[in-house]
């Protein structure tokens, strides 16, 4: 029984492999706190909301499942909530309730599956039930499949069959095992059997003889001999006892499995509610063949930054269709990190599945996103800064996909202007001719204006927007890299307008 | 061509088998630790008399070297153990069988105890058949066993062993158990109940899980309600406990005792070629020695000491290897030399080849010729012992009369530090005395001392000396080198650093 919420055709694999450079972009993109939002304290939902989004999907058909199901969720979330709880209860209550299987004697293991079982039965009950009340009001292929599913497997026969074996292994006929001979004629290869059930009539009993059979009576005083009874009822029903407890894992696996595909949705529904709370807008995002190049979004914030505070975030507007390179410059403090960010989130969560922090989102899929930030100085650092950025560089192209996206942020700045902007040109211009996606936020006028002098056509480039009045607005504009990034400004600002100097003129 | 036994050549051979005691040189030469730790582990096989009984025989010692030989081949080596395994798990089921009480339990272990033979034997006649021996004792062993394994005695044997098994795994029965009672008879058609269950439960497999089943395999002994099961087990069988009963009267000395003889004696062989692969494995050589009985024409090259290797390779430390050679009238080896250089070690190396090549074994070495003495002394200074209330030099020289007594000159003689309790010339005339002494029996000899002067004193003597490394005296080298005792070891060493030695050269300049 499988429950195929997260692809069409296969579990969710936790196994799988997480990019190499997960700690960058967790640090990067800061995507705890994503991830704690999604989670509210839920560790199961925490980490399987990371793992999904660490490894996101590349194929648009699957993408677009999962944003099926997850509609149906958000439109449901009651009922998804309930399936989500009764996984997870069974789970704790198996943890909670029983002392562990470690026994030596079959007789307990029986019991304790036998115990194990009856509260799983409760609780796929309610499972079907579930399924029974809410199979029309979801749309999804994924929960279609699950609800026919449970409803079909999980009849009242079924739980009736269940019922009678459950009865059956309290043996209050005894235990009926075959049994040859091993080593020293001990008995061995004990089977339980099912009694035959005897359809005979009155006269067939009575004239069908009945076969030899020898009986022995234990004393009550032998203690010896009620343990030794005893321990060969445990061979005897040694194999049913494993069977059985299988089984029990079985089911408790089938628990695992549901809530691990179901963690996913909720932890979206969490953020959801979230968002709506505050009037922030969400999208479906519509992902493109990663052979196209399509970055285009109305009003795209960061969702990271919207958590962390009480009012909305300003959204920004870009339209960068047939471009490989975008790169920011402009003032300081004006939004390019966050801006940033937001492009490194809302890629991850389109290939997640999930929906994005805008009023609309379109853009290619890439099979990996990088991100190569500065760092501050590390104290146990042994190499120099310039070292230790290029050193993580090198990591980046070692680790580097086929069809890779990448976001710099201020990146190569620990030398001198003209050096950094060398060796930055010289890796941009690299990756450029591999068609690697590139979004690169930089103060190295060097290295931006070059890139600006060339009329590429596969560039663009947005400028932090500055007022007249000095007012950021933390949106930005398409415009030509500017020579200051209005570090006077901040300078004013925290001095008070007095120690301000006439600003830099931008060249003409 | 008759067989006797795959170590004796003949009848004769085998009758001075039988000793007990280990030769008096054994704690000297530290072939006491060797010789346990060849045993180790094959207690059972009560092996140690046959490595306390060298050889003068060179036919004796051709005999061991080519049974040694054709066991070296790995899938006769793998056919013999397999062999042995089976013996081995034969004589546990006997000695179960007598120790338990219910009859057909211990009819049950003796079956297959017989079982584990019949299979041994002829496991081992169709393995001897294909295998490629060489050596006179395994080529009139497979003979004899060919025969037998063919008699009526052993085919019936079997026979009757097969068919009898074939009946007992054939008895299944039923029993039903109740809080207070048993109940046995035979099975009727009911079915698998375990399946059901697992089949009930399939649906929700997500992947494997754990097993539960608990093992039961630690009790192989019938408790006394088993042992009315299995009486009544009987009762439903009667006919093939009746024929069990019977089995167990009839075949009670089943066992040839040539095979069992075999069983033990092949296992000197395997558990000395355990013990040398240890060396092979790091890079040591082994080799089959020449030996004679008539020249003593003695020589090793790369020969080292087997109980000190052994330690050195569990310690990951390397070994050193030596040479020497004897040759002409060349008898006696006088070692001189730095203190902790290796000489002890060189002289039980002596003592440790010419004993176990008198045993028909391998010996440490690249190669080697050996003399197959009549008797090894060894002279090893002594703790004083408050027994013979002698003095310590009283006590040498009474040690080295009697071993002087009784040495011929088919003798070998190993001293090590003679006399070093009293004073230098004291100790230099009376070492040249013992000398001379040694010198007209014409034994072989290797003494240790620091009485440089007795290795010129006659053409039967050579001298070796222990070296210490060139550019740091105090690290030692552990080569003793053939060479005149004059304080040369120094310079040999550093011709040794810049690889211009005799042996360095030679290598360098190839052949």
């Amino acid at each position: 029984m499988k429950a195929f919420l997260m692809h069409k055709t296969r579990d969710l694999d936790l196994e799988e492999q997480v990019p190499a450079n997960e700690p960058e972009l967790t640090q990067d993109l800061e995507l705890n706190t994503l991830y704690e939002a999604m989670a509210l304290g839920d560790k199961v939902v925490f980490e399987v909301a990371k793992h999904t989004l660490l490894t996101g999907l590349t194929d648009r058909a699957e993408i677009l499942y999962r944003q099926t199901v997850l509609r149906d969720c958000l439109n449901n979330s009651a009922a998804v909530r309930e399936l989500y709880d009764i996984a997870a209860q069974a789970i704790e209550d198996e943890k909670k309730h029983y002392w562990g299987f470690g026994s030596k004697y079959p007789s307990s293991i029986l019991r304790r599956a036998v115990d194990l079982l009856e509260m799983f039965m409760a609780s796929l009950k309610r499972l079907r039930n579930v399924a029974e009340q809410h199979t029309g009001a979801f749309a999804s292929d994924g929960f279609a499949t699950l609800f026919t599913m449970l409803r079909r497997e999980l009849s009242d026969e079924y739980f009736a069959i269940v019922q009678s074996h459950l009865n059956r292994l309290a043996f209050r006929d005894g235990v009926l095992a075959s049994a040859t001979l091993g080593t020293g004629n001990k008995g061995t290869g004990y089977v339980l059997r099912k009694p035959l059930e005897r359809k005979q009539s009155w006269a067939e009993r009575m004239f069908a003889g009945k076969p030899p059979a020898f009986t022995l009576y234990i004393h009550p005083r032998d203690e010896g001999g009620a343990r030794a009874l005893s321990e060969m009822r445990d061979r005897g029903i040694n194999l049913v006892a494993d069977a059985l407890a299988q089984s029990t894992d079985h089911i408790l696996n089938f628990f695992s499995m549901l809530r691990t595909e179901l963690a996913f949705y909720i932890g979206c529904v969490n953020l959801h509610e979230r968002l709506a709370k505050k009037g922030e807008p969400i999208c479906f995002p519509v992902p493109l063949e990663h052979i196209d190049r399509r970055h285009s979004f109305r009003a795209l914030y960061d969702i990271c930054l919207s958590l962390s505070m009480e009012q909305r975030v300003v959204g920004n507007d870009l339209t960068a269709d047939n471009k490989d390179f975008v790169m920011i410059t402009g003032a300081n403090r004006g939004g390019k990190s966050t801006f940033l960010r937001s492009i490194g989130l809302s890629q991850l969560m389109m290939q997640s599945g999930m929906f994005v922090p805008a009023e609309s989102f379109c853009a290619n899929i890439c099979d990996g996103v990088f991100t190569h930030y500065k760092r501050e100085e590390d104290a146990a650092m042994e190499s120099g800064k310039l070292d230790e950025e290029l050193g993580r560089m090198s990591g980046i192209i070692d680790n580097m996909t086929a069809n890779p996206m990448l976001l710099f942020n201020e990146s190569f700045a620990a030398t001198n202007e003209r050096e950094g902007s060398e060796i930055a040109r010289q890796i941009v211009c690299a990756l450029l001719e591999r068609r690697v996606k590139i979004f690169f936020v930089t103060h190295l006028y060097e290295l931006a204006h070059g890139f600006f002098d060339r009329n590429l056509e596969n560039a663009i480039f947005l400028r932090a927007e500055r007022q007249a009045d000095r007012k950021r607005t933390f949106k930005l504009i398409e415009g030509e890299p500017l020579q200051t990034s209005y570090g006077e400004d901040l300078y004013a600002r925290i001095f008070g307008a007095d120690a301000s100097g006439a600003p830099c003129s931008p060249p003409a | 061509m008759t067989f006797h036994s795959i170590l004796f050549r003949t009848a004769e051979d085998r009758a001075k088998e039988d000793v007990r005691e280990a030769p008096d040189h054994f704690a000297d030469l530290n072939l006491d630790q060797i010789i346990d730790a060849i045993t180790a582990g094959k207690e059972e096989y009560d092996l140690k008399p046959f490595f306390y009984a060298p050889s003068r025989d060179t036919e004796t010692v051709a005999y061991r070297h080519d049974v040694m030989r054709d066991l070296e081949g790995p899938a006769l080596r793998e056919r013999i153990e397999s062999f042995a395994q089976q013996m081995r798990g034969m004589r546990g089921h006997l000695s179960h069988a007598s120790k338990r009480r219910h009859r057909f339990e211990k009819a049950r272990w003796f079956l297959d105890a017989v079982d584990l033979y019949c299979d041994a034997v002829s496991r081992l006649d169709r393995d001897l058949f294909a295998a490629d021996v060489k050596a006179q004792g395994f080529l009139a062993f497979r003979e004899y066993l060919s025969a037998y394994a063919r008699s009526d005695r052993f085919t019936s044997l079997m026979a009757h062993t097969k068919t009898l098994k074939r009946e007992l795994s054939s008895v299944t029965y039923c029993v039903l158990m109740r809080d207070n009672s048993v109940t046995v008879r035979r099975c009727e058609s009911e079915s698998d109940y375990s399946t059901d269950v697992l089949a009930t439960f399939a649906k929700f497999k997500q992947g494997a899980v754990k097993g539960y089943a608990v093992d039961f395999s630690d009790l192989p002994d019938i408790n006394h309600i088993e042992a009315k099961v299995l009486d009544f087990v009987a009762q439903l069988y009667p006919e093939i406990f009746l024929e069990l009963g019977a089995y167990c009267n009839e075949n009670g000395d089943y066992a040839d005792g040539v095979l069992t003889a075999f069983d033990r004696e092949v296992q000197f062989y395997l558990s000395y070629l355990d013990y040398v692969s240890t060396f092979k494995r790091a890079g040591l050589p082994i080799c089959y020695p020449g030996s004679s009985n008539e020249s003593k024409d003695v020589h090793a090259n790369d020969s080292f000491d087997f109980a000190l290797a052994h330690k050195l390779l569990a310690a990951g430390t390397p070994v050193v290897c030596n040479d020497f050679f004897l040759k002409g009238k060349e008898r006696i080896i006088i070692v001189s030399g730095p203190n902790q250089g290796g000489k002890t070690t060189f002289a039980r190396t002596f003592g440790q080849l010419h004993y176990l090549a008198a045993l028909g074994c391998p010996v440490a070495g690249r190669d080697a010729q050996l003399w197959l003495s009549d008797r090894i002394f060894t002279h090893f200074e002594k703790e004083e012992s408050l027994d013979n209330l002698r003095g310590k030099l009283e006590d040498d020289l009474v040690r080295i009369h009697q071993t002087l007594q009784s040495a011929t000159s088919d003798s070998v003689i190993i001293m090590n530090e003679m006399f070093t309790s009293t004073t230098a010339s004291d100790a230099s005339a009376l070492a040249k005395r013992v000398m001379e002494r040694i010198i007209r029996l014409d034994a072989l000899c290797v003494f240790v001392t620091f009485i440089d002067e007795l290795a010129s004193m006659s053409e039967k003597t050579v001298s070796m000396v222990s070296t210490v490394a060139p550019e740091n005296p105090a690290v030692r080298t552990y080569k003793v080198i053939r060479m005149r005792a004059d304080g040369l070891a120094y310079a040999i060493s550093i011709a040794e650093k810049y690889r211009l030695t005799y042996e360095r050269l030679k290598e360098r300049l190839g052949p």
